[in-house]
C-alpha cells in the first residue's frame, strides 16, 4: 500500500524514475535490429500481422497491465478503426498518413463513449460492460451502410505515404508498419513514465488511496482507455492497409478474447511481454491455417492453463527468474 | 381487427411471447450466474458453453440412446452438472485466493475450448431437435395462436425460477449458502463443508445452465454458438439486475426479454442492440444495477 503512494509521489515530482539497465538496452537494441532485418528471411506479410498485432496487444496492456482494467471489448476499436481508416483511403480518397489518423481518432472517440459508461463499474462488471457495448457496436457494424455488413470494405488502396512513397512496394510498407510500431511503443513507454502514469499505477495499487490523496480517479481512468482505444484503433488501421480490407471479423468478441490471451501469455505489466504474446499467437494460427483442426480450442486450452499455472506471462516468468533478476529487470507482484 | 398503437394486436401479442420466452432464458440464465457469483465471486463465461452443452446432451441422448425429451431433461442439467462440478474441484477452486478476473478469464478459456470442440465434431450449422408429441401443435386462445411448447417453456422456466428461490431462501442447504456468501471462514469454522458447498452450487449453476439448454434445443436450432451469443446478453442483464439478490436477476430477465420483442414490434432494427442500450442508460442512472447492492 505505501509502495502506491511512494509511486505516485515520485510520479509527479520526477517522471521517468525507472532507470534503464545495460542489459535491457543490449536486448532492445538487438530486438530493433531484428525488426530492421527480418523481412529478409521473413515473409513480409506475416511479419506486418505479427506487428499489428503486437501494438494492439501493447496498446490492449497499457490499460490492463498499467491500470490494472480489464476491457474485454477492445476489439471495437481494432475493428472500428480498421473500418474508418478503409473508409477514408477508399471512398475520400485520403492518404495513408491521414487515414491512419482518422483510424486512431475514430477509436479514441469510441473509447470515450464506451469508456464513459464502463468507468462507472469495477472489476468484473467493467468486464462484461465493455463486452456488451462492444457487442453493441458489432451489431451496428453488421447493419451500418459503410461497413458493406458481411462483405466487409474490400480492396482498400494503400495509396502513397505522404503522397510519395508508393506503399504498394511490400519493403516500404514493412518498413511503414515497424516505425508506426516503434512510435507506438514509445507513446506507451513515455505514458506509463509520466506523471500521469505513475497516477494510473497508484489507481491499480489502491483505488481509495489515491481518491484520499485528491486525484480524480475516473478522469484518470477514461483518459487511460481513451489512450488505449486510441493505440488499438492505429493498430487497427495499420492491419487495414496492410490486407486492404477491412471485415466484420475484427469487430468481434473473439478478437477481444484473443488480445487477452496475446497479453497474458506473453506478461500483464511489462513492456515487452505483450509483443511476445502477440508473436506466439500470429504463428499458432499461420501454422495452424493450413490443418482443419481450430484454434479456439488450442486458443481455450493455452488460456486455462496460463490462469492455472502462469499468471505472471512467459516475460514476466523470466523477470522473475533467477537469470532475469541477474540481469536487472524487475517484476512487481 | 383490434389495434394496439397502430400495430396489429396479433402481430402485438406474437412478439410479447417471443420476448416472454426469450425472457424465460435470459432469466434462468442469469439466475445461474446470480447463484455462482453469489458463492464463489466468479463470472461463469463458460456459462453459455454449458447451456449449449445441455442443449447438445438433448439432441445426442435422444439420435444415439434414444433418449426422449423429458429423459433429457433430467439426466443432461445432471451430466453437464457433474462435468461442473470436476472443473470446479480440479481448476477453478484453484482461483478463489486471486483477483476474481482470473476466474472470468479461466471461464472464458473454458467456453471457448467447448466450443471449439463441439464445432469441430458437428460443424457450426445449427441441427433440429423436433418438439416431444406430448407437446407439439398449438392452441387458440382466441386472440391469438399460442404453440403449446413455447407456453410449456414459459410455464417451466418460471417453476424452476422459482425453484431455486425457494431452495435458497428456504431451505436449511440455501441457508448454508447465503452463510457462506455472507462469511466463508465463520461458516466454515461452524464445521460446514464449504469446498463442498462451493463444488455443489457450481454443479447446480452448470446444471441450471443446462436445464435452459435443453428447453432451448425444440425452439432455437442446436448449434455450438448458441450459447455464446446468448451469454453476452445475459451479462447485460446481469448489469442491469446487478447480482445482489436472486429475485432480482429473475424479474430483470423477464423484463428485458419483453422488452426486446416489444422492440421487435416497433422498431426492429434495433431489437439486437435494445437490451445493451438499456444497460447504457441504467448504468447512467442507477450505477449499481437496479437491484445491486456492491458496486
Amino acid at each position: 500500500m505505501t509502495d502506491a503512494i511512494d509511486t505516485a509521489k515520485t510520479g509527479s515530482a520526477a517522471a521517468p524514475a525507472r532507470s534503464v539497465g545495460t542489459a535491457q538496452i543490449v536486448i532492445l537494441a538487438a530486438g530493433l535490429l531484428f525488426l530492421l532485418l527480418a523481412p529478409m528471411f521473413l515473409y513480409p506479410i506475416f511479419l506486418m500481422k505479427l506487428l499489428c498485432f503486437a501494438l494492439f496487444a501493447c496498446a490492449f496492456n497499457l490499460l490492463l497491465g498499467y491500470t490494472g482494467l480489464l476491457s474485454f471489448g477492445h476489439a471495437a476499436f481494432f475493428g472500428g478503426a480498421a473500418y474508418f481508416t478503409a473508409h477514408a483511403v477508399k471512398e475520400w480518397h485520403l492518404t495513408p498518413e491521414f487515414g491512419l489518423l482518422l483510424g486512431a481518432a475514430g477509436a479514441a472517440f469510441l473509447g470515450l463513449i464506451i469508456g464513459f459508461f464502463a468507468i462507472r463499474r469495477k472489476g468484473i462488471y467493467f468486464a462484461m460492460i465493455t463486452l456488451a457495448l462492444s457487442q453493441m457496436f458489432y451489431f451496428f457494424c453488421l447493419q451500418a451502410e459503410f461497413t458493406k455488413g458481411e462483405d466487409g470494405i474490400q480492396s482498400v488502396p494503400r495509396g502513397h505515404l505522404f503522397g510519395v512513397i508508393d506503399l504498394l512496394v511490400p519493403t516500404n510498407m514493412y518498413y511503414l508498419v515497424l516505425a508506426v510500431f516503434v512510435i507506438g511503443l514509445l507513446i506507451i513507454w513515455r505514458f506509463i513514465n509520466s506523471p500521469f502514469g505513475m497516477i494510473l499505477k497508484s489507481i491499480r495499487e489502491n483505488e481509495q488511496r489515491a481518491i484520499s490523496l485528491g486525484y480524480s480517479v475516473q478522469y484518470y481512468k477514461l483518459g487511460a482507455f481513451v489512450m488505449s482505444a486510441a493505440l488499438a484503433g492505429l493498430a487497427g488501421g495499420l492491419k487495414t492497409l496492410v490486407f486492404q480490407f477491412a471485415t466484420l471479423t475484427d469487430v468481434t468478441w473473439q478478437m477481444s478474447g484473443e488480445v487477452i490471451l496475446m497479453t497474458l501469455l506473453g506478461g500483464i505489466g511489462t513492456l515487452i511481454g505483450p509483443i511476445f504474446g502477440a508473436g506466439l499467437v500470429v504463428t499458432l494460427q499461420n501454422y495452424l491455417a493450413t490443418s482443419d483442426f481450430p484454434v479456439t480450442i488450442i486458443t481455450g486450452v493455452v488460456f486455462m492453463v496460463c490462469v492455472l499455472l502462469f499468471r505472471r506471462g512467459l516475460i514476466g516468468e523470466f523477470y522473475a527468474s533467477r537469470l532475469g533478476r541477474k540481469l536487472g529487470f524487475e517484476h512487481r507482484q | 381487427m383490434m389495434m394496439i398503437f397502430g400495430i396489429p394486436l396479433q402481430a402485438f401479442l406474437g412478439q410479447l411471447l417471443i420476448g416472454l420466452i426469450n425472457g424465460s432464458f435470459y432469466a434462468l440464465l442469469s439466475l445461474g450466474l446470480a447463484v455462482i457469483f453469489g458463492l464463489l465471486r466468479v463470472i461463469n463465461f463458460a456459462h453459455g458453453a454449458q447451456y449449449m452443452l445441455g442443449a447438445f446432451a438433448a439432441l445426442l441422448l435422444l439420435s444415439y440412446l434414444g433418449i426422449n425429451y423429458w429423459v433429457a431433461l433430467i439426466i443432461a442439467p445432471l451430466l453437464v452438472g457433474l462435468f461442473g462440478a470436476i472443473v470446479e474441484r480440479t481448476m477453478l477452486s484453484r482461483l478463489y485466493k486471486l483477483d476474481p478476473l482470473y476466474g472470468l478469464l479461466f471461464t472464458f478459456g473454458l467456453a471457448l475450448t467447448i466450443e471449439g470442440t463441439f464445432r469441430y465434431l458437428y460443424g457450426a450449422a445449427g441441427q433440429p431437435y423436433s418438439v416431444p408429441p406430448a407437446l407439439a401443435g398449438g392452441t387458440n386462445l382466441g386472440f391469438m395462436f399460442l404453440p403449446i411448447y413455447r407456453g410449456w417453456v414459459v410455464v417451466v422456466s418460471l417453476v424452476a425460477c422459482i425453484g431455486t428461490w425457494l431452495l435458497i431462501e428456504k431451505t436449511r442447504l440455501g441457508a448454508y449458502l447465503r452463510a457462506a456468501t455472507e462469511d466463508t471462514v465463520l461458516v466454515q469454522a461452524f464445521g460446514i463443508n464449504v469446498p463442498l458447498l462451493l463444488t455443489l452450487t457450481y454443479g447446480l449453476g452448470s446444471a441450471l445452465a443446462a436445464f435452459a439448454g435443453v428447453l432451448a434445443a425444440p425452439i432455437y436450432q442446436v448449434s455450438p454458438l448458441m450459447g455464446t451469443n446468448i451469454i453476452i446478453v445475459v451479462f447485460a442483464v446481469v448489469v442491469v439486475g446487478g447480482m445482489g439478490s436472486i429475485m432480482g436477476a429473475i424479474v430483470t430477465g423477464y423484463m428485458l426479454g419483453i422488452a426486446e420483442g416489444l422492440t421487435k414490434v416497433f422498431y426492429p432494427e434495433a431489437s439486437n442492440i435494445v437490451i445493451f442500450v438499456i444497460m447504457a442508460v441504467v448504468l447512467l442512472l442507477r450505477p449499481a444495477g437496479l437491484f445491486g447492492k456492491d458496486a
